[in-house]
């Protein structure tokens, strides 16, 4: 039976992490509460707006209201990696050497380990960034498609056009897939290689949340009143194939979805703060978290795969040992 | 009004030229003693004065949503600003978004109720234009968006009417009235006018909405040619010049929004429904903005309606009064609106 180890906090969770094996949450206030013998805070940005865990530093990367990037480790560090003037902070990525992008307007910016920083400007908002896994390379959302910038180079970005409005954006691990959320009920794809597209619509509901399988096999997702799974593990992707639907619920939808490390098992967390993981080979459906106060927001599993640490829209978080 | 209803936050949307008076207001919303919070999302930090954290800087993003239909259009950046700010809700009562100059309000309205998750939070309160009493002719020779803005409010300031003559003014206000006889319009010096006429309005929740306005298309009717006395029902001062009683279209020059006002008495539902569906599916583009209360046949509650574009909403208000007259009013501010056909097929719904 899993257990569970509520952190009530006050305030809405951007972030559930574990950072040295120890779960970390992070608050639109910027605040990052930890479980670490105890609870324990500390301050980042004031206001914060978006994170990223970024997995090579073990390290979590934030934004906010107050114009600044931090960095926060393992017990408590948080340190301001950058600042971009007054204006919000919208979206942030982790990338590879140690780089970082952040968004702010129409500008993105890529820092890199040594401190110097890079500014691309685009025609319309930065509306999400990533990092491919491979190179030196990191992807716009913006209105009408996706800009791919080669930060090391001063070749000139490569455009991937699809009409409408994309808001966040995740390269397959492997690098060889781009796939946006969108502002209508849709993730948008392209297959790099060739540009082609790949379209994935019939969401009741906007697509927040997206997760890669281990070996990113599979693409799973929110927006749905169960978690949509897109297979990619064919040359094209999902083209012509049905996702799976795990963890159907009838009155509840999906707003995080986290998968497992290593096994085709996927976190599901709801609206109602309920949690469940699901095994995608049978559907097989085990309870980790009965609802609470708030929609589940963000989720993380730990390295030795035993654990997850959730965070929700109310505040209520905590750590489900799968284990116990 | 319902819970969900109570917790959302109302949002003002200030729109006007350069120099029409939103900064002066927007500094007296900031800076007087009201006993409210308000964020404000405006386009460049700029012109205001007062440091506050919640003065929120973002970048005009229009985005055409991929339906087919090219009134559909949202602003991104505030879909972005308003999530962001709602997950800290306990820092302020409302928003007020200050629009560029050249904005046109419909995306900006249209926010508010085409994204679910904005929607759920918060709820349009009004649209209030600030209008230049001595620039507005030249505004509406040189842009459309001057005329847009006006179109579109609840609420028009009319500011700066101490740079013009009594004649100027009053010609003024006939343009704005022949441009929006729905709105209510208030004269003003340095935006100086109590901020309730201008917060809280309630203008697009379907219960308050025309009732804040008792004489809704009373006096201004410029669609037929019945003759309304203005003795009372101008919501500002009068000060004894003669008025243009009709804003003749042939008065006003560089005006291409027109309005349509309609009166019936009881409608036919099954008939009606129906129609205005049809209307606003076919004539979306063109219409601008809708306000109606109607009275339906075997109905004792008053039935109001609104819209913008394609989008409609209505609901049953309250109960008629007695003695109350059961007269079905609605009007339509557009462009290209064939007056007559409204006002047939709007005749044809009427009950038998």
């Amino acid at each position: 039976m899993p257990t569970v180890a509520p952190l009530d906090l006050q305030g809405h969770c951007i972030a559930a992490v574990f950072l040295g094996d120890v779960p970390h949450f992070a608050l639109a206030d910027g605040a990052v509460h930890r479980l670490d013998h105890g609870h324990k805070t500390v301050q980042a940005n004031d206001g914060l707006l978006a994170a990223v865990y970024d997995a090579a530093n073990d390290r979590l990367i934030t934004g906010g209201e107050d114009g600044k990037i931090f960095s926060t480790t393992a017990g408590g560090n948080a340190a301001e990696l950058a600042s971009a003037g007054k204006k919000w902070i919208t979206s942030v990525a982790a990338g590879p050497q140690g780089a970082i992008a952040y968004a702010s307007g129409k500008t993105a910016y890529v820092r890199f380990a040594d401190g110097k920083t890079k500014e691309f400007l685009h025609p319309r908002s930065v509306e999400g960034l990533a990092f491919s896994p491979k190179g030196m390379r990191f992807g716009v959302a913006r209105y009408n498609g996706a800009t791919l910038h080669f930060p090391a180079a001063d070749g000139k970005p490569v455009e991937l056009e699809w009409a409408g409005a994309h808001t966040g954006i995740t390269f397959s691990p492997d690098g060889a897939f781009l796939v946006t959320t969108m502002q209508e009920n849709a993730l948008h794809g392209w297959k790099l290689a060739d540009g082609k597209h790949m379209r994935m619509s019939g969401y009741p509901g906007k697509v927040k949340s997206l997760s890669w399988s281990a070996k990113g096999k599979w693409l799973a997702s929110s927006g749905a009143p169960a978690a949509i799974v897109w297979p990619f593990s064919g040359k094209d992707g999902p083209m012509g194939k049905a996702p799976l639907e795990l963890g159907t619920r009838g009155n509840a939808m999906v707003t995080s979805v986290a998968c497992h490390p290593s096994q085709d098992v996927v976190a599901v967390g709801y609206d109602d703060g309920m949690v469940m993981a699901v095994r995608f080979a049978d559907a097989k459906e085990v309870l980790l978290r009965r609802p609470g106060k708030g929609a589940i927001t963000s989720m993380m599993w730990d390295k030795e795969e035993r654990r997850v640490a959730f965070g929700s829209a109310a505040g209520d978080c905590g750590v489900i040992d799968i284990s116990a | 009004m319902n819970d969900a209803q109570t917790t959302q936050i109302p949002v003002t949307v200030l729109t006007g030229y350069l120099g029409a008076g939103k900064t002066t207001l927007l500094n007296r919303i900031l800076s007087e003693n009201h006993g409210k919070r308000y964020a404000v999302i405006v386009n460049e930090f700029g012109e205001i004065g007062i440091d506050n954290e919640l003065i929120v800087e973002s970048d005009e993003e229009i985005y055409e949503m991929n339906n087919g239909c090219v009134c559909c259009t949202v602003r991104g950046d505030l879909i972005r600003v308003v999530e962001g700010l709602m997950r800290r809700p306990g820092r302020f009562d409302a928003i007020v978004i200050e629009t560029t100059g050249l904005a046109d309000p419909v995306p900006v309205a249209q926010t508010f109720f085409m994204d679910d998750d904005v929607r759920s939070k918060t709820r349009l309160d009004a649209v209030v234009a600030l209008v230049d009493a001595k620039h507005l002719p030249l505004r509406l020779k040189d842009s459309r968006e001057a005329e847009d803005q006006i179109a579109f409010a609840d609420v028009v300031v009319l500011n700066k009417t101490d740079l013009v003559t009594p004649e100027e003014l009053s010609k003024v206000e006939a343009t704005i009235r022949a441009i929006n006889p729905a709105a209510r319009i208030h004269r003003t010096t340095r935006a100086g006018l109590a901020l309730s006429e201008v917060l809280d309005r309630g203008a697009f929740d379907l219960s308050r909405a025309l009732e804040n306005d008792p004489h809704f298309l009373e006096a201004h009717d410029d669609h037929g040619h019945d003759h309304h006395d203005h003795d009372g029902h101008h919501h500002h001062d009068h000060d004894g010049h003669d008025h243009h009683h009709h804003a003749h279209p042939s008065d006003i020059h560089d005006v291409t929004v027109q309005s349509v006002s309609l009166r019936g008495g009881e409608m036919d539902p099954k008939k009606f429904f129906p129609w205005i569906e049809k209307i606003t599916q076919m004539e979306g583009p063109n219409i601008l903005r809708l306000k109606g209360i109607i009275a339906l046949k075997g109905d004792d509650e008053r039935y109001v309606i609104q819209g913008v574009h394609m989008i409609i909403e209505g609901d049953h208000q309250r109960a008629w009064k007695d003695g109350e007259k059961h007269e079905s009013r609605l009007v339509f501010i557009g462009r290209e609106l064939d007056a007559e056909r409204l006002k047939k097929s709007f005749d044809a719904c009427q009950a038998a």
